[in-house]
């Protein structure tokens, strides 16, 4: 028993590291309808900068959190800005071809500069006793900053007029346009909050996982899977999605072994992309 | 370049001068004609699926990879190498056949991501089926003694044959009921079942030609390097690259992808002759600049001097 109580704290812990990761990739493909390739890179972006502030200047990772945040977003912004918004309305191949080449040019420039040695960051922070189960501070520290990030863009996307114009705009473009939203600024802050909560799960990554360019594409799989799971362009849905594949890596890598605990988070999804293509808490039609 | 007479005679022309490497130049020039007949096979099939029909399919590596290894597997147990080849196309057609009646209820984005998934599932599968693929160790093919240029030729007609039996195909197809069919798919989905068209047989069809060739070649490819492994036979990179060479000679036409196959294979080795640490990066602006400047790819470009030149013409 105390062993499942172990697995499943681990697969929620995960769990909270996946909605961060996804959540900005979900968005931008419920707003923008564009299928970010770049989103692996960005995380692996925002995890460098926080190790070589850490490494050469001693900044702690949270005190970089608003500052990677910050660089990320204005990134993001401008890229959708000056490059995507030219064939952001163009078929998925056209944009989904785009950002990938956009992606090797990062990912190139990324393996130059700073060669593709896995870095991590290790805090020792112990660990926190409950009963038989073992949580380590690190981790727990990762798991609410991710969540406390989520659940932020939650309120932002609720509560403030940008965030009810991003949702107004996914909902109805040209309807958004008539009541003078600008659309074109909508999907650039869009893009730019996308790759702000990439940039963020990489601050809370680099203290958790190895940062090395080798593993972008094993996040970006992470995205698809989460937002196909829970639901396109919704937090909630992120969150659901994010916390199902935790559970689900964690309990079929211990039942199966720790290699199938990925190929169980592709079945989960291709299943659900073929009986729920809406996802588990997704709205018909939004799509 | 829609059909007849110069199409032909470009399709010979191009072949020819692949053909006839061997006879003026060295090694590295014949492997790398070699390549180019390889990508423009699987950029000729990929059109079938993602050119005609529209549907943004992913999965090219799926089927090259599956086909490299069913060709090694029965290599290994002592199928001659044609016979082996001939197995893997035959298989991987069944399964993408079986597949296609699965993912392509998908459409758009949904598409695009479930068959990106199938080449990452095939990936891990085969890497933890250990006692039939050999894992991550990789499996290593019989050895072929033969002289090196011998062998480079032999495989450079191989891949040379394989293209050429992509082209026809699609030259049937163009021209046949299911070609018609397929461009209707692209165009509007709804109505094309609506008029009676079986859009779920039509788009399977174009599904399991888009990966027979692929397989063929992954199966010679196979035999040609004599070690395969997951990582490098099922390479989301390369299910991408072969779908920009598809956009970059033109999507939908018969010789564009082909064409794109060796304007990129060409750009690829030269960037990675002469800017060994930003090759990637240098092909991530080629596709940028096609994506904005040249979205109707090469053949688009001759298609508009050959328009303006009439134009001209008229005046």
């Amino acid at each position: 028993m105390a062993i499942y109580l172990q697995i499943l704290s681990n697969g929620l812990m995960l769990g909270a590291l996946y909605a961060c990761l996804a959540v900005g990739f979900s968005l931008v493909w419920g707003v923008l309808n564009v299928i970010n390739m770049l989103h692996g890179s960005f995380i692996i972006l925002g995890g460098y900068l926080t190790f070589f502030a850490w490494h050469l200047y001693g900044i702690h990772p949270v005190v970089m959190l608003p500052v990677v945040a910050a660089l990320m977003f204005a990134l993001g912004f401008a890229l959708q800005k000056l490059v995507i918004n030219r064939v952001v309305s163009a078929p998925v191949l056209t944009t989904l071809t785009l950002t990938f080449g956009l992606d090797m040019i990062l990912y190139n420039a990324m393996t130059y500069w700073f060669t593709a040695t896995p870095r991590r960051i290790t805090l020792d922070l112990g660990a926190v006793h409950l009963g038989s189960i073992v949580l380590p501070v690190d981790r727990l520290v990762g798991t609410g900053l991710a969540l406390a990030m989520t659940l932020l863009l939650y309120a932002v996307m609720r509560g403030s007029s940008i965030g009810r114009a991003i949702v107004a705009v996914r909902m109805d473009r040209s309807a958004a346009e008539l009541m003078g939203i600008r659309t074109e600024r909508i999907y650039a802050i869009t893009f730019g909050i996308g790759a702000l909560m990439a940039g963020v799960a990489g601050v809370v990554f680099a203290t958790v996982f190895p940062i090395t360019t080798n593993v972008t594409g094993i996040w970006l799989g992470k995205a698809f899977v989460v937002c196909v799971v829970g639901g396109l362009g919704s937090v909630p849905g992120a969150l659901v999605g994010g916390l199902v594949l935790g559970l689900v890596e964690s309990f079929a890598g211990h039942w199966f072994g720790p290699q199938q605990a990925i190929t169980a988070g592709f079945v989960l999804m291709l299943v659900l992309l073929l009986t729920r293509p809406t996802g588990l808490v997704g709205v018909r039609g939004y799509e | 370049m829609k059909s007849g007479f110069p199409l032909y005679a470009a399709m010979v022309a191009g072949l020819l001068v692949l053909a006839t490497t061997p006879l003026y130049a060295d090694n590295y020039v014949v492997r790398t004609a070699a390549i180019v007949a390889m990508y423009g096979a699987l950029a000729t099939s990929w059109n079938f699926i993602g050119g005609f029909t529209g549907y943004p399919s992913f999965s090219t590596a799926a089927f090259f990879g599956l086909g490299a290894y069913v060709g090694a597997i029965c290599q290994r147990h002592g199928i001659p190498m044609g016979l082996a080849w001939a197995i893997a196309t035959v298989v991987v057609a069944a399964f993408a056949a079986l597949l296609g009646g699965i993912i392509l209820r998908l459409r758009g984005h949904y598409f695009a991501i479930g068959s990106i998934a199938v080449v990452e599932l095939c990936r891990l599968v085969v890497s933890s089926w250990s006692s039939l693929t050999g894992g991550g160790d990789g499996l290593n093919l019989p050895l072929m003694a033969w002289p090196p240029e011998e062998l480079m030729r032999f495989f450079l007609f191989v891949m040379l044959g394989i293209l050429l039996a992509s082209l026809i195909a699609t030259i049937l197809v163009d021209r046949s009921r299911l070609g018609f069919g397929l461009r209707c798919i692209h165009q509007n989905e709804d109505a094309a079942a609506m008029v009676g068209i079986n859009t779920t047989a039509y788009k399977i069809a174009a599904y399991t030609l888009s990966a027979m060739f692929c397989a063929t070649a992954g199966a010679a490819y196979a035999s040609w390097t004599g070690y395969i492994d997951p990582t490098d036979s099922f390479q989301i990179v390369m299910t991408v690259k072969v779908v920009v060479m598809a956009l970059l000679g033109g999507a939908g036409t018969i010789l564009g992808p082909a064409l794109g196959a060796a304007a990129f294979v060409l750009l690829e080795e030269l960037f990675w002759a002469n800017f060994l640490d930003w090759n990637r990066a240098i092909l991530g602006v080629v596709i940028v600049l096609l994506i904005f400047f040249l979205p109707g790819g090469l053949l688009s470009l001759g298609m508009r001097r050959l328009r303006a030149a009439k134009v001209g013409g008229g005046q």
